[in-house]
């Protein structure tokens, strides 16, 4: 008995050890998202620019497209936003949702720092980003031309991230029918 | 020229560790006193390398020697002197030149000091802690060099997160690693103490002192790492359960166990071989959280640059170290004597209990920060845990654990009486009830559970003062030499258990009544809140030696004013922080942190803290009683060494 309770000690560290060995291989950024491989939940949004129309779930169909969470109140956003810009000039095709904040403060964001966005929408209630299952901006949904979420990024597209992870994505998106 | 005087000082340090294990652990096995004795020579130099490799990268810092790559990427010439000091254990290589240099620093101390010890004893303590050397040597040469040179040569280097320029930080790794690393002492006396196949009392009075010298400065650490993450985050909170967080507050829950049981063993012979467990687990604990900070295993709000690859050489070091001296206790641990019997009540009896609750506790918080690692294993969904979870796992051992912890220091030791006991207690009940009362009078009945959390304040306040009380009350004839020959221990004891009670009055205040309010506020603007009125008196920039400051100034009239608070936003070079504003009363604190410009005025986050203060006086209240009673234990190695000069005290941590 006395000999049984004493091994038991390095027992539960070697139990304890390949968990650890195990954790150490996968990355803790990252977090599945349900939505992959089914299409948007249906939502309409706000205008977020004042002279131009909001947009709905369903426009995003016809062409792979990224939809890229943002706010202006988020600090990693203003990184991510000077690859965004790049992107734009690349022809990538962005579309943007406001998360969490009136149109008015988004609006003057975007004229401040430039505008990557085809399309803008804004969701002032946090209604849309809670049934995209969004846990905190920037995130961004690659979606593909049935308008089905293929990738989720969490956190800012670095230039790293797009060259390894989503350009080749949406260079594969774009030859599916 | 300092870089590379470091780089050869490391590597000389990291052969004399070598040589250190090897010699000790080889005489200590074949009774060798020549090379116990060279062994004990390799320590103490082995401590001046270490030192002198940690002031060469200090050099290189304060002169901003930007050709050190580490130096470039965590200094800059704008930074002020005090900084580019404290930027030396800022980054990761930096912190583990920290953590040798004390490690080092407390080998060469038990080589020094150590001398009243059986000398195979004091040699296999040695010997360990020069394995442990080797280890974290080998780890800071080969993957995390700090004295690599960079070329070509930056003008300017990048500065130190803004966010750890700040004294409370500044001060607070240091601090950890005198705990963590204190802990290995203790680890290396007891894989020693398996070795020699002997504990004794004179095993423990060895072992304590180095324990209370580990627990003192964590607790300080843990403390100002709670005050920094409270003024300096700007989220008006004090405890996060974040990983790192946790990681220091695992070994403390066993430290502190540990502290209690090796009482038990010093003065009663008993707990001997628990006692050697909680002081191997202690020290992993310790390991688990340098691995858990560096390695990227889970994501937290204060984690270094992480690296798997790191990640895998310390876990390499936990496997080799906790596992192989688990290994030498199963295999040990059943032929130790068992130590003397006692009755179930008993203070020692009492202080079983404690381990048992402590330990659930220290489980608990494992479970906690590893939930995601562990989940992932058995299925592959991704959860990690937060507040919730502990305030439904850890608050219901806890409490209970503070309500019995009056009773420890009112039982005798080997037995004694529940009616005996009940009535030591007597006084400290009446003055919980009274507290209860008078909760339930201010608050009323919906504030029942906080009512009863302030009595339990009061309980074990009251319940520590009693004891010197009680051993005065005894001695009123004479009252004054009662007081006088009052050993420190016992003041340390009253001090630490009265620490407690103060830091849950100060959890309660805040958790029960703290209130909180978010506005845009245009200069002139006033609001009203918890009993004050507010005023955004002006916003205006300010110049500091390396930012520049958005100074907002508010008036504040009503409760405990009128005063004039000033919320400050900086941004540095690289990044910006939020130096709040606060009122700090011991009945509470105005917070008040200001935010992003909006719509022509600023976005302003007030809370009202109620007794939040106390949280952090507790905690060094507790430290203070811990470093009373390491001012008592020093005296009595003194005479139990026969020969009480000063110089053979053991010099507990710096």
């Amino acid at each position: 008995m006395r000999r049984a309770l004493a091994i038991l000690p390095v027992g539960l560290l070697a139990l304890v050890l390949v968990a650890f060995m195990v954790g150490l291989r996968r990355d803790p950024s990252i977090l599945p998202s349900m939505l992959i491989g089914k299409p948007l939940p249906a939502f309409a949004l706000a205008p977020l620019r004042p002279d131009e129309p909001g947009f709905a779930s369903a426009d995003l169909t016809g062409e792979p497209v990224m939809l890229n969470v943002f706010a202006s109140w988020c600090g990693p956003c203003k990184e991510e936003h000077p690859v965004l810009l790049q992107l734009k000039s690349q022809g990538v095709k962005i579309v943007g949702l406001d998360w969490k904040e009136d149109a008015m403060a988004g609006a003057r964001w975007l004229a401040a720092n430039g505008d990557p966005y085809v399309r803008a929408g804004n969701d002032a209630s946090g209604r849309t980003g809670i049934d995209l299952g969004v846990s905190g901006v920037p995130e961004t949904f690659i979606l593909d031309r049935q308008g089905r979420v293929r990738y989720r990024q969490v956190g800012a597209i670095t230039p790293e991230v797009w060259s390894q992870t989503i350009a080749p994505l949406m260079a594969r998106l774009r030859a599916e029918s | 020229m300092a870089a590379e005087v470091g780089q050869f000082a490391l590597i000389l340090a990291l052969v004399l560790a070598v040589v250190q294990s090897g010699a000790t652990l080889w005489g200590a096995g074949r009774g060798e006193p020549v090379l116990m004795a060279l062994g004990r020579a390799a320590a103490v130099l082995q401590g001046g390398f270490v030192i002198l490799a940690f002031g060469c990268l200090a050099v290189s810092y304060v002169a901003c020697d930007f050709s050190v790559a580490l130096v470039a990427e965590h200094s800059n010439s704008q930074q002020p002197l005090a900084y580019r000091f404290a930027a030396t254990w800022g980054s990761h290589e930096g912190s583990m030149l920290l953590w040798v240099l004390i490690l080092g620093i407390y080998g060469a101390a038990v080589a020094l000091f150590g001398g009243t010890l059986r000398e195979t004893l004091q040699a296999r303590v040695l010997g360990v802690q020069g394995l442990i050397g080797v280890a974290f040597l080998g780890f800071l040469i080969f993957t995390s060099n700090p004295f690599l040179r960079l070329s070509p040569v930056p003008l300017e280097g990048t500065e130190l997160n803004p966010l750890l320029q700040d004294p409370g930080l500044v001060s607070h790794p240091p601090l950890l690693y005198l705990g963590y690393v204190g802990f290995s002492v203790a680890f290396a006396f007891a894989v020693a103490a398996l070795l020699e196949g002997r504990v004794d009392a004179a095993w423990a009075r060895w072992v304590r002192p180095w324990v209370l010298a580990a627990w003192v400065p964590l607790t300080c650490g843990i403390t100002l790492g709670s005050l920094w993450a409270y003024y300096e985050l700007g989220w008006g909170g004090w405890w996060f359960w974040d990983p790192v967080e946790n990681a220091s507050l695992m070994p403390w829950l066993l430290g502190t166990a540990l502290l209690h049981s090796s009482l038990v063993l010093e003065r009663r012979g008993a707990l001997v071989s628990w006692t050697i467990l909680l002081a191997i687990l202690t020290f992993s604990l310790s390991l688990v959280g340098t691995f858990l900070v560096r390695s990227g295993i889970l994501t937290s709000v204060h984690a270094f640059a992480v690296d798997p690859k790191r990640g895998i050489y310390i876990l390499g070091i936990i496997a080799v170290t906790t596992g192989a001296a688990l290994g030498l206790y199963a295999w040990r641990a059943p032929s130790l004597r068992t130590g003397a019997l006692f009755a179930p009540l008993s203070r020692e009896g009492g202080i079983t209990l404690n381990n048992l609750f402590l330990v659930a506790l220290t489980a608990t918080v494992f479970l906690g920060t590893f939930s995601p690692v562990f989940i992932e294993l058995v299925g592959s969904d991704k959860i990690s845990v937060g507040p919730p979870y502990y305030a439904r796992t850890f608050a219901p051992l806890a409490i209970p654990l503070l309500a019995l912890v009056v009773f420890g220091p009112m039982l005798n030791w080997k037995r004694d009486t529940v009616a005996t006991v009940l009535r030591r207690v007597r006084i400290p009940a009446a003055m919980a009830a009274v507290a209860v009362l008078i909760g339930l009078i201010t608050v009323g009945w919906k504030g029942v559970v906080s009512a009863l959390a302030l009595g339990l304040a009061a309980w074990l306040v009251a319940g520590a003062a009693a004891i010197p009380a009680r051993r005065w009350w005894a001695g009123r004839a004479n009252l004054r030499r009662a007081i006088r020959t009052t050993p420190p221990a016992v003041f340390g004891l009253s001090l630490a258990h009265a620490g407690l009670g103060l830091l849950l009055l100060g959890i309660t205040g805040v958790s029960a009544w703290h209130s909180d309010k978010v506005l845009t506020m245009r200069p002139g603007d006033s609001t009203a809140f918890a009993g004050r009125t507010i005023t955004l008196d002006s916003v205006g920039l300010a110049d500091g030696p390396n930012y520049q400051a958005r100074q907002a100034r508010f008036e504040i009239t009503g409760r405990g004013g009128p005063y004039t608070l000033v919320a400050e936003r900086r941004a540095y070079a690289s990044n910006q922080t939020t130096e709040a504003a606060i009122h700090v009363t011991p009945l509470g604190n105005l917070y008040i942190s200001g935010g992003d410009e909006q719509d022509g005025g600023i976005v302003v986050r007030l809370w009202d803290h109620p007794l939040i203060v106390w949280i952090w006086i507790g905690g060094f209240v507790m430290a203070f009683g811990g470093l009373v009673s390491l001012c008592d234990r020093r005296l009595r190695l003194g005479v139990a060494a026969r020969a009480p000069r000063p110089a053979l005290v053991p010099a507990p941590a710096e």
